[in-house]
Order: C-alpha cells, then sequence, then structure tokens
C-alpha cells in the first residue's frame, strides 16, 4: 500500500504532561496505533523537529503565556483536525484556579522574583483563540477513551465522545451510589463520562476532573450538598477545581462563598 | 411424619428448618446454577454470588427515604429482613453491556458473527414480588413483541426463580397501590415465607421440585399457613407510600403542560439514577467500536435513558433537549404510554427510583402533583 498513514502531532502547552503520558500509557495499543499513524511530532516520546502539516493534533494544556498564544496558531494552521485533551486545555485546569484572583497576587505568592514572569492574565482554554474540532475531558484523559477516538476516525467515522453524567457509568458498573448510601459529597451527577465511574469504585466521591456533563443541573446538586453538610468553601471548590473556565461551574462555585 | 427422602409434588407447601436453605444453595450450585441472592457490599444489600447462607445479609436490614440509604442491624438474625435495595435482576437478564455481534473485514469481504458466548444459568434467590412483575413485563419488551431478543431468552429460559414474600417493605416500598405485591403470586419456582425459626415453602414448578427433592422438610400445618399470611398482610398494612394508578394515564397525557414539569426540572439532575435502578427499564445505546488494526468491529449495546441528552439526539437535532422534556418524557412513558404499548403499566411499586435519586424526586408525589391531589 503506498497510500501515506495520517500524520499525528501530540502538543503541549501549560499542562503537567499528565495526558501525554496517558497516551504513553497505551503501551501495547500504541504499536497497533503507530502501525497506521505516523507519529510524527511528540517532543515527550521523540525527538523529531517540528515540520509540516497533521492530519490529526492533540493538543493538551491551556493558553497561559503570549507566546503559547502565537504557538496554538501555528498548530491550528498546520492541522486538518485538532483535538484539545484533558482539563487544562478544555477548562484551564487546575492552574486556572488563579484566574480568581488577581495576576499579581498569584506571581507574589509563587516566585521570589517576578519580574522575569511573562503570563496572560488568566489560564484560558484552547478553544478561546481558534477553532477546536473535538474535546476529550478528563484529568488526565482516558487512554481507551481516546484509542477509541483514533480508532474511529481511521475507520472514517465521525468520532463520538459521550458527556452524559457519570452515574450511569456508576450504573453500569453496578456501583452503590455513595450520595444515597453514605452520604457523601459526589459530583457525578453533574460531571462528563469519561473516566468509567473511577473515584466511586473506590468508595469515594466524583470531583469533576472531566468537567461539566451536558447541561448540568448545579444549583440542585449543591443544594443537596448543603443538605449534607458541605460547608460552603468547599462547595466552592467542587466546581472551581479543575474547569475554572465552564460557565456553568463558575457560576455554581461563586454562589457559594 | 419424615418426608425427607419422598420428592415434594408441584403444588405442596413444606416446611423447613432455616439453616436447611443452605443444602438448597448446595443444591443449586451443584446442579449446574449459578447463585444469586442479596448480599452486603458497598454499604448497601446488593445482588450478587450467594455461596453459602453466611452470604446472606443475615440480621441485617435497610432503612430507606427518598434520596437516602442506610444499612442497619436488626435485633433479630432475619434472612430477608429487607426490602429491595440498588440492584435488580435486571443485570442478569438484560447485562449493562453486550456484543451483540462482532464483523471481520477482509481485502473483499465481511463476515458477521453473532454472539454466542455461553450463557450462565442463574438462580435468583429472593426475588420479591415486584421484581417478579418487573421480569414479567421485561418478557414482554423482549420476548413478546415481534422480534425476539435472543439473548435474553437463552438467559430468561435457564433462570430458576426462587422468590420471598416479603415480611419486611421500606418507607419508599408502594406494590400494595400498584397492585404487585407484597406477596409472590406467580412467576417463581419456589417461594419462601420467612417465619421465626423455619422456612414456608411453596413449590410451584417441577425445576422448583427437583431442587427440593431429598431436603429435609415436614408438610405445612394450617398454623404455618395463617402464620404466613399475617406476616405479608403486616407488609402491606405498613407501607406509607402509595401511587393511584387509576385513569392515570388520561390524567398525565392531558396534562403535558402542568407547571409541576416546570417545578421538578428544577430538582432533576437528569443524572439517569431513576431509570438506572427500575427494573423495567429497557433502553439501551448500540455502537459500533471498531478495533485499532482495522481489522473488525464490534456492535456493542449498553444499558442507557431517557434522561441521557444523547438518547434523543437524531438527524434533525434533540427532540427532549431539556431537563423538563425528559422528566415528563419519563413519567409518561412509565405511567401512560407504557400501558398502550405493553398493556401494563411500567411501575411495580418497589420504590428504587425515590430512593436511589440523589436529590429524592419521588415518583409517586410527581404523579399526585399532576393529578392534583397535593397543593
Amino acid at each position: 500500500m503506498n497510500v501515506p498513514k495520517p500524520r499525528l502531532g501530540v502538543f503541549k502547552f501549560a499542562s503537567c504532561d499528565g495526558c501525554q503520558l496517558s497516551i504513553l500509557d497505551c503501551e501495547d495499543e500504541i504499536l497497533a496505533v503507530a502501525d497506521r499513524v505516523e507519529i510524527a511530532y511528540f517532543l515527550e516520546a521523540t525527538r523529531r523537529p517540528l515540520e509540516g502539516r497533521f492530519d490529526v493534533s492533540l493538543v493538551e494544556g491551556s493558553i497561559s503565556s503570549p507566546e503559547q498564544l502565537e504557538q496554538i496558531k501555528d498548530v491550528r494552521e498546520r492541522s486538518k483536525f485538532v483535538v484539545t485533551i484533558g482539563a487544562c486545555a478544555n477548562g484551564g485546569g487546575i492552574q486556572g484556579l488563579r484566574n480568581f484572583i488577581s495576576i499579581e497576587e498569584s506571581i507574589a505568592a509563587v516566585y521570589a522574583n517576578p519580574s522575569y514572569v511573562k503570563t496572560l492574565d488568566k489560564s484560558r482554554p484552547i478553544a478561546d483563540f481558534i477553532t477546536v474540532d473535538l474535546e476529550l475531558q478528563g484529568c488526565p484523559i482516558n487512554k481507551y477513551q481516546l484509542l477509541n477516538v483514533i480508532a474511529q476516525m481511521l475507520a472514517g467515522a465521525r468520532p463520538r465522545v459521550p458527556d452524559h453524567a457519570v452515574c450511569l457509568d456508576c450504573k453500569r458498573r453496578n456501583i452503590v451510589c455513595v450520595v444515597v448510601s453514605q452520604g457523601k459529597a459526589c459530583m457525578g451527577p453533574v460531571t462528563s463520562t469519561g473516566c468509567g465511574a473511577l473515584c466511586p469504585a473506590h468508595d469515594r466521591g466524583c470531583f469533576a476532573c472531566y468537567g461539566p456533563s451536558h447541561q448540568p443541573n448545579t444549583a440542585a446538586l449543591a443544594s443537596r450538598f448543603e443538605s449534607i453538610g458541605v460547608p460552603s468553601d468547599q462547595i466552592r471548590r467542587f466546581f472551581h477545581a479543575f474547569y475554572s473556565t465552564s460557565p456553568a461551574f463558575v457560576a455554581e462555585g461563586l454562589r457559594h462563598v | 411424619m419424615n418426608s425427607s427422602a419422598a420428592i415434594a409434588p408441584v403444588g405442596e407447601t413444606v416446611v423447613i428448618e432455616k439453616p436447611v436453605l443452605g443444602s438448597i444453595i448446595d443444591r443449586l450450585w451443584r446442579d449446574g446454577y449459578t447463585v444469586v441472592g442479596p448480599t452486603l457490599a458497598e454499604s448497601a444489600i446488593v445482588i450478587d454470588q450467594v455461596r453459602a447462607i453466611d452470604d446472606l445479609p443475615i440480621g441485617w436490614t435497610d432503612d430507606q427515604e427518598a434520596g437516602t440509604y442506610r444499612l442497619r442491624r436488626r435485633d433479630d438474625r432475619a434472612y430477608f429482613g429487607y426490602a429491595v435495595g440498588p440492584h435488580s435482576w435486571k443485570q442478569f437478564l438484560f447485562p449493562p453491556k453486550t456484543t451483540l455481534y462482532s464483523i471481520e473485514f477482509r481485502a473483499d469481504s465481511m463476515t458477521v458473527k453473532p454472539n454466542v458466548d455461553p450463557v450462565p444459568s442463574y438462580a435468583f434467590l429472593g426475588v420479591r414480588s415486584c421484581d417478579l412483575h418487573a421480569i414479567e413485563i421485561q418478557d414482554r419488551v423482549f420476548l413478546h413483541g415481534p422480534y425476539v431478543d435472543r439473548q435474553y431468552q437463552a438467559r430468561r429460559e435457564k433462570a430458576l426463580i426462587v422468590a420471598v414474600h416479603c415480611a419486611v417493605a421500606a418507607s419508599t416500598c408502594f406494590c400494595e397501590s400498584t397492585g404487585t405485591g407484597p406477596r409472590a403470586v406467580r412467576g417463581f419456582d419456589l417461594a419462601l415465607t420467612e417465619l421465626e425459626s423455619e422456612f414456608l415453602v411453596e413449590i410451584a414448578t417441577p425445576r422448583g421440585a427437583a431442587i427440593c427433592d431429598g431436603i429435609k422438610s415436614r408438610p405445612a400445618a394450617g398454623s404455618d399457613l395463617g402464620a404466613a399470611a399475617r406476616i405479608v398482610d403486616k407488609t402491606r398494612n405498613s407501607m406509607k407510600r402509595s401511587l393511584n394508578l387509576n385513569g392515570l394515564p388520561d390524567i398525565l397525557y392531558q396534562n403535558l403542560e402542568h407547571p409541576r414539569w416546570d417545578q421538578v426540572a428544577e430538582r432533576c439532575l437528569s443524572c439517569t439514577n431513576c431509570t438506572m435502578v427500575c427494573p423495567t427499564c429497557f433502553c439501551h445505546a448500540l455502537e459500533d467500536v471498531p478495533s485499532l488494526d482495522g481489522a473488525s468491529s464490534e456492535k456493542i449495546r449498553q444499558w442507557d435513558s431517557c434522561f441521557n441528552p444523547d438518547h434523543a439526539h437524531m438527524a434533525g437535532g434533540n427532540n427532549r433537549p431539556d431537563i423538563r422534556s425528559r422528566y415528563r418524557q419519563w413519567l409518561t412513558h412509565k405511567l401512560a404510554s407504557w400501558v398502550d404499548q405493553y398493556g401494563v403499566s411500567g411501575c411495580v411499586g418497589c420504590g428504587r427510583c425515590v430512593t436511589w435519586c440523589p436529590v429524592g424526586i419521588d415518583i409517586t408525589e410527581e404523579a399526585a402533583a399532576i393529578r392534583g391531589d397535593q397543593p
């Protein structure tokens, strides 16, 4: 077969590299992918320089500095299909917690000599700057979800990424609801699927690292949290921790101070 | 009279000492059944494998309210002294995730292979009347229409059912009002009533009789039958909730724009929990899962829900675009159009949707409000 393999690029912005590690964590499966895809740029895995165009670009991280703002535009121009991966790329990430205070305050709190820091005043998701074709949520992303997206694209199908509540996965796995049976706070009812109900399977509540589900009824869940005695500042943190740029989560969090 | 060696005929009722239930469980496993029944796990009484009577939640009960479930110690050693938990038997007959078929691609052809994985023979131990009715309803869905679901059929035909007449009603139970309990009347091979130190065993089918063959028992006396009837009556009279089904379909159809739908939509999380725990809900999603090497693909069926926004997504958009329309769809299907479709209501009064709703929305309250029984 002389048909060239699709070229895949993996790019990193403000992030911890955890989502890229999820790709490397595919180990066995990545060999099957490598047979059908040319991994043309992936600094975490190879030293190949950035050149040419990409059929699919996976983008990790939020946009946090003026330099990144230029780089992301370049990625868009080089790419047919941009998939943003992870909570940082799609919701600002944990570093987005600084969005709730002034940038001077957070710089002063972190750096001994802040004059070298060049930063934007907020940590913002990729979609604020370029057109994103598909978002894969999570902190970090789920490797099986990523592989499924790649397999679907290779099969010529439009990739489907469900965004229903985590509860559906809990029930498909016969996991007993920790809210009902133990009065624990769980963000599952307003959080997007993808993890396969990882935390509830280990007897703890979901903490929303996959961001909001489709049409999350945040007010109803927050009022349930209040009735089981979750302190107000903790309710705020549940909504702000990972997806600090999601309008529904930001607004709900700000109602609990 | 010692009848321990006699074959108890179908239709007979016998009495066994409680530990003899252990011999029945052993016998079921020996005969090739996978025995599943109530057991303690994850802070609840769930349904899982029962190897011996010690696996049953002996001496435990549950306190249930809308949105709340708590385990509690009983002050006796009752074997079945609790109501239904988060699981139902649906998970065994209509599993949450199944491969329907796989496709293998070759250079110029493809082969479709149906899933022919062997189906386990389950023995369901401790099935309550509400759940027997739920199984009967799912039979109508999967077996009695123009298309028969082969996987469901295979599982269903193999399953042996040991029912238990309820000795306890949770505060969320309302089967008396829906005519689906608490006494199990049909659909079982054996039915147990838990007396103080013995079980009354009704032998309903040849399969049930075969399992009881040779076990240590005595014929039931009139006083045993009286005691058993009183237990179920007490359960019936202790039920706190009720759902008035009388004329309900028309009332719901006539109130599709009732303000109550807006009110419940403010509380509803659209999280799918009610539909997942419902023993009659059967909605599912089909998905093609291609292999990474591109050589094959699987058609997967998973439990899905009318509360999943994606479920009503079709060409042209989502025809149930908000929580109000999804809640209304669920309630009007369950209690109204279900009757048109299958000849019975889709609600068996088990109360699971009430207990396991994380915000405690109560189907009986919502239906009553639409009916106009409440302010």
